[in-house]
């Protein structure tokens, strides 16, 4: 029988997987990737817990479509930047993007 | 039967999603990252039909692998560099065992906690006709939330675009 728990450590997983990338990956179009695999995992745990703990309204379902507008947006804007700082300073390495660091 | 048709395919699409997944962030090549990353998304859908949300599925679909997994496979390609070798390391200067603990310790701590709570499970009716229960929804109740959310569009796209192009002075 697959419940809830099944599917929120799918979700789990695949946001430690996500995190893992967010913080070990070297070039930003990577680190946006990361980030998409993450935002994946919290649409899947709002729509699970919409279908097990709340299925008589779709609550969950309506924020999983906001989340994915925002994503949408958030690639829009990351890979505008990508670009603008690929031209700029001809490389996407995080590492090498430090003028403002201290 | 249909129990074990159910559990086949659960097990299935979350082998696709999270194999996809650890394929994008394993892989040293960036464009294989991309097309993993879309076979991750269509894995999610597969999760989101078996949670009964088809319309969401097909969201999914359209809006992940249909728009954000071609951006990435553009994005990749306009930035690319003379050989595609080693365009999606790890970064060497961050200690990858403390990641692999963090990410590690994320998923043991997830794991305890879905493990020892008590869910309620509720009996009530699953609604079937999803997509015009949500465009009733989104058209009442959450209406300032959808104008929102257009206004944020507009405001990506317009930034978007002064972005990449640069702005005329």
């Amino acid at each position: 029988m697959i419940g809830l728990a099944h599917f929120l450590t799918v979700a789990a997983i695949v946001f430690a997987i996500g995190l893992y990338g967010l913080l070990s990956k070297r070039t930003i179009v990577g680190i946006l990737m990361s980030i998409e695999l993450m935002l994946n995992a919290v649409n899947i745990n709002l729509i699970a817990f919409s279908r097990f703990i709340t299925p008589e309204v779709l609550t969950g379902q309506i924020f999983a479509i906001f989340t994915i507008a925002v994503a949408a947006a958030e690639v829009a804007v990351g890979m505008a930047m990508i670009f603008r700082v690929y031209y700029d300073r001809n490389t996407v390495h995080a590492a090498r993007l430090d003028e403002m660091h201290w | 039967m249909n129990e074990l048709i159910y559990t086949a395919a659960f097990y299935i699409f979350a082998a696709i999603t999270v194999a996809a997944a650890f394929g994008v962030v394993t892989k040293t090549n960036l464009v294989h990252s991309a097309l993993l990353l879309a076979l991750c998304f269509i894995g999610v859908s597969g999760l989101y039909v078996l949670l009964q949300a088809d319309f969401l599925a097909a969201v999914q679909i359209l809006i992940y692998n249909g728009a954000i997994a071609i951006v990435f496979v553009l994005g990749t390609m306009l930035t690319r560099r003379s050989s595609w070798h080693g365009t999606n390391d790890t970064e060497v200067n961050i200690p990858s065992r403390v990641v692999i603990f963090v990410s590690g310790l994320f998923v043991v701590v997830t794991l305890g906690v879905i493990a020892t709570t008590p869910w309620h499970y509720s009996s009530g009716v699953i609604v079937e006709d999803t997509p015009s229960l949500l465009a009733q929804l989104i058209l009442t109740d959450y209406m300032v939330v959808m104008e929102a959310a257009a206004v944020l569009l507009l405001a990506a796209m317009i930034g978007a675009i002064v972005l990449a192009k640069g702005v005329e002075e």
